[in-house]
């Protein structure tokens, strides 16, 4: 256990005069009343007490008259003719799978009256196991966009016409196609994982000569697909085996947030972290990167160099594992961190994984080698099943760009690309596209890509249409329609078959292949139920390996680290956002990035001392601090890279690199005439961030996202950056995160308990503390259920899919950005983000340590939020939860000042357009809402809304509910069977499902044979819950965090001059 | 406004009771009358000719019994057979086919072949089975009268105290204050204010809290669908055409397609007279050419051969947005009886709205409804067997029943979510 501070931003760090101000009020602003607050005295507002009370009487009258005179007739009216096991009200399930690009999730659809609500992991695939991410959850709200395009269009001098059929779309393409003059037709995509699709991609191409079929990945992988190619003689991607590795190197692959596929690499790399009393194991995770990513915030070890530096790092650890290369020269502190790794490696040999995130072949077919070293191939690289979630060489596309600027392209069909954003010279392939006879879009908007183009008709949303998906080798996850489409949209395959004069439609094709290849109707049927089709046993094997090219990679490799400018920079994927592919997606716009816990933007990060030394501010320094934080204005810098520019402002990150600045890709959306973008990208995405896609760096073979130099220059402008996290104070408590070391924990085991014995002391220690502690005398039973949840900080990697599963279950609202920046945000469940650092400046990006901590309402059985409220709006169940009657609530707020987690919510406006009077969304009191409200109030748009789940309107207060509408329901069903609840059956939350790793535990905590008491009984050593000593009693609990590392040991003590000053002391 | 609650209280609870000695009897006969009901009354009736035979009197036609069992488990295989009865039974109701049973036991079958021999037709009375509910008599006005008759002594006899006292002054020469008379007396206004306050307070917020409750309320529908013909004389089973208050939330409006299960057959309303509620008579065989046309189906051809179009119903008992009310929480696993919260549907014509739904009448019910506890003979339902302690309580007498508030049933979160 160690005395660490924890901070969560660098006002808590310093303990600023402004951060001290901030959390003094619970609320920065008073209630919006008018004349209340302009100053102005009540006689003199514009609404003084005499109109007041008339206002108030003529109202209470007209509600009266108009209440009691008329009440709207409601109409009911049932099928004619109902479909068989259909029932209203009651929910069906539809395996499915999530298609982004390459990127493919087995899920399971919840579909209540024919519409798709809910995405939750499909528990068959052995790939992803029910595993999510945020954007997996996120995927249901983009088939409700209204942005989408809504038929199938002409573009003609840039503005979209209608075709009003599909027939006449087809006349049009029949009539265009013939007129190519002999130039070739081009098919143009994203990855295409699905055998049936492939197939008729295929069949299209012979039926036309010339034609060719090229995939083009936004985030590349082609490195690592032509190293491979060079060292395993094929251009393929292995299965990564996380869960076998006991030593983990990592290159600057984020492979928890972003890389290849991180919801199956999360889901495995958290097997490995568990440890308990009897089992004290775990892995041991390095991280070698230039940004703090996600993943490099969950690592054991983590140490930052310059980008250039990453081959020869790959080169030294080589070096080290007894390879036959010499390394470019490294600073003793890298070369001391490399011979730590290579000595974990080299002791594990067969039990090792390193992965790297670069897209360099040359730098990929170093680590080859060094997975050959240490045993990798076979172990924990799995070459009999590889992975087909990435397969776009980018050298072909730029050859495709060549071609159509030459004019050798005589028709472009894109589908699910979108190159006039995302290639890193969009310029020259827009220039190209002009230059191409006939261009068809099947992109589901009109995209910066499909707007250039002659004619688009969308496709549907994965959601609308049949399909499959082959995610590895011979593990395929089916697509089937949940939803009839909704706008006119047909698949793109359809038109394929049309174009080629095929008559059958792809669901016939679809059909027909998966019936052959199965063997029988039957057969096909089950598949589609159980949304997979999985070997029994997956093949695992070794590739033959050769180092044949090894040497001339090497020298590429030591070439790499040549070129290097004062500062470098790194283009990142936010693990939200990704490349942007779901940009008009509001519940990932509004989901904080998972260290900067920044929303809506994006922005360039630097680090703190790379901050101090440029702009003069000293984080570190209680009163320099408040320039940069508190207010949410942001320097702006312009940021140069070869000629192109980019003005973005600067946000600080502890753990950045000295010399490097971060800018994440996937935002910065902008039609053509940017006056469009509302009605073409999405009003979400309008004004979100820069494009950081034109920074790239393309080497000759690939293209990579680490650029040399980079030129920044200092602005006048400022920009507001959302960050959440900056207020909600914990008033100095430390005691809410627990965490140790692997050793510490070894030698002691008891640790934690022993802390929490200390916390407890002066209230009767650990035994006695829930009658000894309180003064109230009464402990109230609650004799038949009693809801607990467990959430494991281990496992927890902050990647936020149980957030974003949080605002789809429970109607949470999006409230934009301007309210954000007003701390209006209305997450139920947040992810905590703390720093901590042994030195107070802050200086070394090496010393960051973070910890993620789920944090949601602890439904506490003494709950400080309930006698305070003078309504008894909140309350507690008999079965523990802490109860909130939306209809009962006044909007005191006495209830959110009294929290000691800040978990509490308040609708400062109509979010979600619950009320009647559209004054509530937009008045001069509550300022004007942002178009996002707007656009998620669309009647269409509301369809995603939960209709078990009250809709909140403005005034009252809400906070978690522990899913109660899922409880009510498992209760049921356990009675209509009249058996007792099944544990982790009939009652799982929207965030445990959601989770990839299995951290959150939840169920009743009575049964002594359920989950959550066994986990709690298992591991009560890591046990704790937050705040414990301010007897709240909560029904949330944590397991400490245990780092495999030796180095809180040896800070701590080094610190503790620091921990004692008594600066956080606010009272 | 008048105080309704104690005529509602007292409509409620005789409803109750009689619905709970109806239920009785139903529970009581897992006999051929419930059989019946579930399993055949929707096609046939046993001394009518509906969708099938009239079957009073099936044992003499069909004496083989082993023949009629095998024709009710499975009556396809009996035509295949070639029996020559059943054949031309088939031919005979324009070869519809009757709906198989395989999970009928034979003892179940007698039992039902014996409800049917026994059935007597009732007696076509006025009233039915309901008229125990009426109210048997409203004492709020013997009341009233009482308290008026009182008033007016107590005002009387305040008169004569005033009289008296003047008498008994005058006469010992105590000089009396000018009189005045009883409109002028403070006491008096202040005693009528003041009686004007309370009742005038009590009626607004009786009206206030009533805003927008719809007691009462009976729409006219696009079509004159009685309950009574249907739940009452033909004794249908409510979850026939309700048949998602079992699974879900929502009872439903059955589809169209239900009602063409019998109504395919059954095209002509010969019952006793239907009137409308003002006292019109209605046509039922005109109500079911309304059904034909919504559903596209010409009975002459016995085809459908327009599209469907579904039926406007005007929704009758509407609970506000932030309540969370599931039929099948109530009715499968409370097993409340649909009348506890309808009224008595089954002499309903047109539907009324029975209770107002307001959330003090639901949690009236929840605090006296008991839970279906487990016993130790295994009847109830299991999922309450984790409530430990109330079991011990129960056996040791400390509690005689456990009440769904005891379990949670008045706590916010419920049905507030």
């Amino acid at each position: 256990m160690s005395d660490k501070k924890y901070w969560q931003s660098f006002g808590e760090h310093t303990n600023s005069e402004a951060f001290q101000k901030a959390s003094e009020d619970e609320f920065s602003e008073d209630l919006p009343l008018e004349g209340l607050t302009d100053g102005k005295g009540l006689l003199d507002a514009k609404t003084p007490r005499r109109d007041f009370l008339k206002y108030l009487g003529f109202s209470t009258a007209a509600a009266t008259l108009a209440a009691s005179c008329e009440i709207p007739i409601k109409k009911v009216i049932p099928y004619v003719n109902k479909p068989e096991n259909m029932i209203p009200g009651v929910a069906d399930y539809y395996a499915t799978t999530y298609i982004s690009g390459g990127d493919a999730v087995s899920i399971v659809a919840k579909v209540r009256d024919g519409r798709p609500i809910k995405i939750e992991g499909n528990e068959l695939s052995s790939i992803t196991g029910g595993g999510t991410s945020a954007r997996v959850q996120a995927s249901v709200l983009d088939l409700y966009d209204m942005a989408r395009l809504h038929y199938p269009v002409q573009i003609v001098d840039g503005k979209p016409q209608e075709v009003s059929t599909f027939e006449a779309f087809d006349k049009l393409i029949g009539e265009a196609l013939p007129k190519l003059g002999g130039a070739p037709i081009v098919l143009l995509t994203g990855t295409i994982n699905s055998p049936s699709t492939k197939k008729i991609i295929s069949d299209f191409v012979a039926k036309n000569p010339g034609a060719r079929h090229i995939q083009y990945d936004a985030d590349s992988y082609s490195g690592i697909l032509l190293a491979n190619a060079d060292s395993y003689g094929k251009p393929a991607i292995p299965s990564y085996q996380f869960d076998k590795a006991k030593v983990i190197v990592s290159l600057g692959a984020d492979f928890l947030g972003t890389w290849l596929s991180p919801v199956e690499f999360t889901r495995a790399y958290a097997k490995g972290r568990k440890p308990d009393a009897k089992n004290p194991v775990m892995s041991k995770h390095y991280q070698f990167e230039s940004l703090l990513s996600m993943t490099g915030a969950n690592a054991d070890e983590r140490f930052t160099h310059r980008p250039s530096e990453t081959g020869a790092i790959a080169l030294a650890l080589l070096a080290e594992l007894g390879g036959n290369v010499t390394a470019p020269a490294l600073n003793d502190k890298l070369k001391a961190s490399v011979r730590k790794a290579a000595k974990d490696l080299s002791e594990n040999k067969g039990n090792a994984l390193v992965v790297c995130g670069s897209n360099n072949p040359a730098i990929q077919t170093v680590v080859n080698a060094i997975n050959e070293a240490i045993d990798a191939n076979g172990n924990t690289i799995n070459w009999a099943t590889t992975v087909l979630y990435r397969q776009g060489i980018d050298k072909e596309m730029a050859g495709l760009v060549a071609d159509m600027n030459d004019g050798k392209v005589g028709a472009l069909l894109i589908y699910g690309v979108n190159p006039a954003y995302d290639y890193f010279d969009a310029a020259k392939f827009k220039s190209g596209l002009k230059k191409v006879k006939t261009s068809v879009s099947f992109n589901e908007r009109l995209d910066e890509t499909t707007e250039l183009c002659n004619y688009a008709i969308p496709a549907p949303h994965f959601l609308e249409r049949w399909g499959d998906a082959e995610l590895k080798t011979d593990h395929f996850s089916l697509l089937q329609p949940t939803i009839s489409p909704i706008f006119k949209t047909r698949p793109f395959e359809d038109s394929l078959l049309k174009w080629s004069g095929d008559t059958t439609d792809f669901e016939a094709n679809f059909k027909k292949y998966w019936v052959a290849k199965l063997g029988s109707v039957d057969e096909y049927e089950k598949a589609l139920q159980k949304g997979v089709v999985e070997p029994a046993s997956p093949a695992v094997g070794k590739a033959p390996y050769s180092n044949a090219k090894l040497a001339d990679a090497v020298t590429a490799t030591v070439a790499t680290g040549s070129k290097k400018g004062a500062l470098e920079g790194v283009l990142y994927q936010k693990v939200a956002t990704g490349i942007g592919a779901q940009a008009n997606n509001p519940w990932l716009l509004e989901l904080p990035d998972p260290v900067t816990k920044a929303t809506w933007d994006n922005y360039a990060v630097v680090s703190p001392k790379y901050f101090k030394d440029n702009f003069h501010i000293d984080l570190a320094d209680r009163r320099q601090a408040d320039k940069y934080e508190v207010h949410p204005e942001k320097q702006v810098v312009k940021i140069t890279v070869g000629g192109k520019e980019l003005s973005l402002p600067v946000v600080v990150v502890p753990g950045t690199h000295n010399d490097v600045i971060g800018i994440a890709v996937g935002y910065g959306r902008e039609s053509a005439k940017p006056e469009n973008t509302p009605d073409f990208i999405g009003r979400a995405a309008y004004g979100a961030g820069r494009n950081a896609f034109p920074l790239a760096v393309f080497n000759g073979t690939t293209i990579e996202w680490s650029i040399p130099e980079v030129v920044v220059t200092q602005t006048n402008e400022i920009y507001q950056v959302a960050q959440t996290q900056t207020h909600g104070s914990y008033e100095g408590r430390t005691e809410a995160v627990k965490e140790t070391t692997l050793g510490d924990f070894r030698k002691n085991p008891d640790e934690i308990l022993e802390d929490r014995k200390k916390e407890l002391s002066h209230f009767g220690g650990t035994e006695d503390y829930a009658a000894q502690g309180t003064l109230y005398p009464q402990i109230y039973d609650k004799p038949g259920i009693k809801w607990g949840m467990s959430v494991d900080m281990n496992s927890c990697v902050g990647c936020g899919a149980c957030v974003v599963a949080c605002h789809a279950e429970n109607n949470v609202s999006v409230v934009g950005k301007s309210e954000v920046l007003r701390y209006h945000d209305m997450h139920w469940l947040r992810i905590d983000r703390y720093f901590s650092t042994p030195e107070k400046n802050m200086d070394n990006p090496d010393d960051v340590q973070v910890v993620f901590q789920p944090m949601l309402c602890q439904h506490c059985d003494n709950a400080p939020c309930e006698n305070v409220c003078p309504v008894a709006a909140t309350n507690h169940s008999s079965e523990g939860l802490n109860q909130m009657a939306y209809n009962r609530c006044i909007g005191t707020r006495y209830c959110a000042n009294n929290c000691p987690f800040k978990v509490r919510r308040f609708n400062w406006a109509d979010y979600t357009g619950a009320d009647s009077f559209p004054d509530n969304q937009d008045q001069t009191t509550v300022g004007k809402l942002d178009p996002v409200v707007f656009q998620m109030n669309d009647d269409l748009t509301r369809m995603v809304l939960n209709p078990d789940v009250t809709v909140r309107s403005r005034g009252v207060m809400e906070k978690c509910s522990f899913c109660v509408q899922r409880l009510q329901e498992g209760k049921l069903k356990a009675k209509k069977e009249s058996r007792p609840l099944k544990d982790m059956q009939d009652v799982r939350t929207a965030c445990q499902q959601a989770c990839p790793t299995d951290a959150i535990v939840f169920g009743n905590a009575n049964d002594s044979k359920s989950l959550i008491s066994t986990t709690r009984a298992d591991h009560n050593d890591r046990l704790f819950y937050a705040l414990e000593e301010l007897h709240i009693m909560p029904n949330v609990n944590y397991l400490a965090k245990i780092r495999n590392t030796d180095r809180i040991l040896a800070e701590a003590g080094k610190e503790e001059g620091e921990a004692a000053e008594p600066a956080e002391k606010h009272s | 406004m008048i105080n309704h609650r104690p005529i509602v209280k007292k409509l409620f609870l005789s409803i109750l009771l009689s619905t709970v000695v109806v239920i009785g009897n139903h529970l009581f006969a897992q006999d051929g009358k419930a059989l019946f009901q579930s399993n055949c009354a929707s096609c046939h009736n046993p001394v009518k000719v509906v969708t099938g035979p009239a079957l009073q009197g099936v044992t003499s036609r069909v004496t083989d019994k082993k023949l009629l069992h095998d024709w009710i488990h499975n009556n396809q295989k009996v035509l295949a057979s070639g029996n020559k009865y059943f054949n031309d039974l088939y031919v005979q109701f324009n070869k519809t086919p009757m709906t198989t049973f395989p999970a009928l036991t034979d003892g179940e079958i007698d039992a039902i072949l014996k409800y049917v021999e026994d059935y007597k037709a009732p007696a076509p009375t006025a009233g039915g089975p309901g008229t125990s509910a009426e109210p048997s008599s409203d004492n709020t006005l013997l009341y009233g009268i009482l308290t008026l008759i009182l008033a007016v002594i107590m005002l009387v006899l305040l008169q004569v105290n005033s009289s008296l006292k003047k008498l008994s002054d005058d006469k010992e020469g105590i000089p009396a204050a000018e009189p005045i008379p009883f409109y002028r007396n403070k006491v008096y206004i202040m005693f009528i204010i003041l009686l004007l306050f309370v009742g005038g307070g009590y009626l607004l917020v009786q009206g206030a809290v009533g805003l927008g409750r719809t007691k009462g309320y009976q729409p006219e529908q696009p079509i004159f669908y009685s309950h009574k013909v249907h739940a009452g004389t033909n004794q249908i089973s409510c979850l026939y055409c309700h048949t998602n208050a079992w699974e879900s939330k929502h009872a439903t409006v059955p589809s169209l397609n239900v009602c063409m299960n019998c109504h395919a057959a059954i095209n002509e309303y010969k019952g006793a007279k239907l009137l409308r509620e003002d006292g019109t008579e209605v046509d039922g065989t005109q109500e079911i050419q309304k059904l034909y046309s919504y559903t596209g189906y010409d009975p002459k051809a016995g085809k459908y051969t327009q599209p469907g179009k579904p039926v406007e119903w005007i929704k009758i008992h509407n609970l506000p947005d932030h309540v969370f009310f599931s039929h099948a929480q109530h009715v499968r696993a409370g097993k409340v009886q649909c009348q506890t919260c309808h009224g008595p549907i089954q002499e309903m014509n047109e539907v009324k709205q029975f209770a107002d739904l307001s959330m003090g009448w639901c949690i009236n019910c929840h605090r006296t409804t008991k839970v279906d506890f487990p016993d130790s003979t295994g009847n109830g339902n299991k999922f309450y067997s984790i409530y430990k302690s109330f079991h011990k309580d129960l056996q040791s007498g400390k509690m005689d029943s456990v009440t769904v508030e005891k379990i949670g049933g008045t706590e916010c979160q419920k049905c507030h979510y």
